[in-house]
């Protein structure tokens, strides 16, 4: 009952004392702009997401590798970008040309040597971000995919080797599809962490949907407007991805579960096309009964 | 003129750490010839079936299935091992069957079966398929095709399982064990199986327990303990009259 009425208490503030401009929330909220800042802010989870996640499979199979060199490469890789802070790797990119200003390969002073072109023309604020966010995250999905490999037992791996397949086939065809299982549903929560990180894009610049909005209120000092507009895109962005990964984990559960899991509308046409029968009506008393009850 | 044993072992030794689980293992398997394999758990029968198809590094000794070496290879009088791809085409040329089934359970039994022959054969999926359907009929399973693995009892998993490694056209076939996680009523199914198998004329070694399996169907026997072998012969001799004391105690606690 408390809990209610704090919460009513709430709600009425935000809604009435607060003086909120509510034309303008709405005024904004499909505002061009701000849909051009919610297209980059995809832009950005979904390629940061792309480089995380294959960076991440490479960096886990090289980490359990028989070979002490790459499994001590992986290893590094994990503990160095684990161990900044992913607004300051974002940073790292974006000023890169202040230490490098080309880009080059092979040795200076020696014919293996290739100059390339500025790197601020190579690196824009745009790469820089997805740099920063992808790079990060493949280190921690590098673990998040071990803990995956690990999960798978151990006979599988045997049941292949003895097939005679190699150990990348094992790894690409046995083990990474039954690790899925366990990678899923904390990929889920990276890629909505992912959706929400996204927005320390803003250091570097890049026009995506909390760089707008910031931009916009700038201008127009309605800031808590503005930052009402964000939140409810970026809650409804989340919303979507949440149901996406209930599908997700829905199909490589195929094989582990006998019966999978009912999406919400098979739930639903259950409900409504399933007719129960009425209870059988109480059956009439059977004649034989003890006479002495009488 | 003497025929290549399919198998031959020459005084292998594998230890895991201190502990030493094979003290010099001799043997040899004709082709054709089932072998069945039986002793107290942690006897090293397993373990030795295991370094056959290279699944275990053995530690010294000599171990080949047909003629080749199984994991390394010779170079002066130092045996080196083989790169992986080289280790894995051996292999596939060696069936094995486990004790845990270990089907893969994010495929259908049919999958399972033509996996192997598709990504290390490069089969195409038409002449996979027709094979293993073939096989999955011959295990009596022609019905499963479809059905994911947990959908299978434990006997059925098992065929399924042989017809998988039956499907690499093998020259020799592992077993581990093959019946020991069976409710009872399910081994009979899986060792007509392996009874079938042995009258078309595969090389088998099997390690079991099924006394009955190994004095129809093999052709000999081996008692191993303590990582030796103790005693082999033909099954009924072994069996029906053990020369030494140590087979005899293990005879009388399992008949």
């Amino acid at each position: 009952m408390l809990v209610l009425l704090l919460v009513a208490q709430v709600v009425y503030t935000i809604l009435v004392e607060a003086g909120l401009k509510w034309d303008v929330i709405g005024h904004y909220l499909f505002q061009r702009l701000v849909l051009g800042g919610i297209v980059v802010t995809l832009e950005l989870t979904v390629l940061a997401m792309i480089i995380g996640v294959a960076l991440g499979i490479i960096l886990a199979v090289m980490r359990i590798s028989p070979n002490p060199v790459v499994s001590w490469v992986s290893w590094f890789y994990i503990w160095f970008f684990r161990g900044t802070p992913v607004l300051v790797q974002i940073f790292f990119w974006f000023n890169l040309n202040l230490v490098l200003p080309h880009i080059t390969l092979g040795i200076a002073g020696t014919p293996f040597f290739w100059r390339g072109p500025g790197t601020n023309s190579l690196i824009t604020p745009f790469l820089a971000a997805v740099l920063g966010l992808g790079l990060n995250e493949a280190a921690y999905m590098a673990e998040i995919v071990r803990a995956g490999i690990i999960s798978v037992e151990h006979g599988q791996t045997e049941a292949a080797q003895a097939l005679g397949m190699t150990r990348l086939l094992v790894m690409r065809r046995i083990v990474l599809p039954q690790a899925m299982r366990v990678i899923i549903p904390p990929t889920g929560n990276e890629t909505i962490s992912m959706l929400k990180t996204s927005s320390l894009a803003f250091v570097a610049a890049v026009p995506e949907l909390f760089t707008r909005g910031e931009q916009i209120s700038s201008a127009n000092f309605d800031v808590v407007e503005l930052i009402f507009v964000v939140s409810i895109w970026y809650l409804f962005m989340t919303s979507i991805l949440t149901v996406g990964q209930f599908y997700l984990e829905r199909y490589f559960a195929r094989g582990a579960q006998r019966e999978l899991p009912q999406t919400p509308i098979q739930r639903l046409r259950r409900i409504l096309f399933t007719f129960h029968a009425p209870p059988p009506a109480p059956a009439e008393l059977p004649v034989s009964l003890p006479s002495e009850h009488r | 003129m003497s025929i290549t044993p399919m198998v031959k072992a020459e005084a292998v030794h594998k230890s895991f750490g201190r502990l030493e689980v094979l003290r010099g293992i001799d043997l040899e398997v004709s082709p054709g010839e089932v072998m069945c394999m039986i002793g107290p758990s942690g006897s090293g029968k397993s373990t030795f079936l295991r370094c056959i198809n290279h699944l275990e590094k053995i530690d010294c000794g000599r171990l080949s299935v047909d003629g080749e070496l199984v994991g390394y290879r010779e170079r002066g009088d130092k045996l080196y091992e083989l790169p992986d791809p080289e280790v894995c085409k051996k292999r596939s040329e060696i069936g094995m069957v486990f004790q845990r089934f270990n089907l893969f359970p994010h495929m259908t039994a049919l999958e399972n079966v033509i996996e192997a022959p598709m990504r290390v054969k490069k089969e195409s999926r038409a002449v996979a398929g027709q094979r293993a359907r073939k096989l999955l009929q011959r295990v009596g399973l022609a019905d499963k095709v479809n059905v994911y693995p947990n959908q299978l009892s434990g006997g059925q998993q098992q065929r399924v399982a042989i017809a998988r490694a039956l499907a690499m056209e093998p020259k020799l076939m592992l077993f581990d064990e093959p019946t020991s996680a069976l409710d009872p009523e399910l081994v009979g199914d899986v060792l007509d199986v392996m009874r079938g198998l042995a009258e078309d004329g595969m090389t088998m070694v099997v390690v079991t327990h099924e006394m009955g399996f190994a004095r129809e169907a093999g052709d000999s026997l081996v008692f191993i303990d303590g990582g030796i072998i103790v005693e082999s012969g033909t099954p009924r001799d072994v069996l029906a009259n053990p020369q030494q004391e140590r087979t005899r105690s293990f005879l009388s606690k399992v008949l």
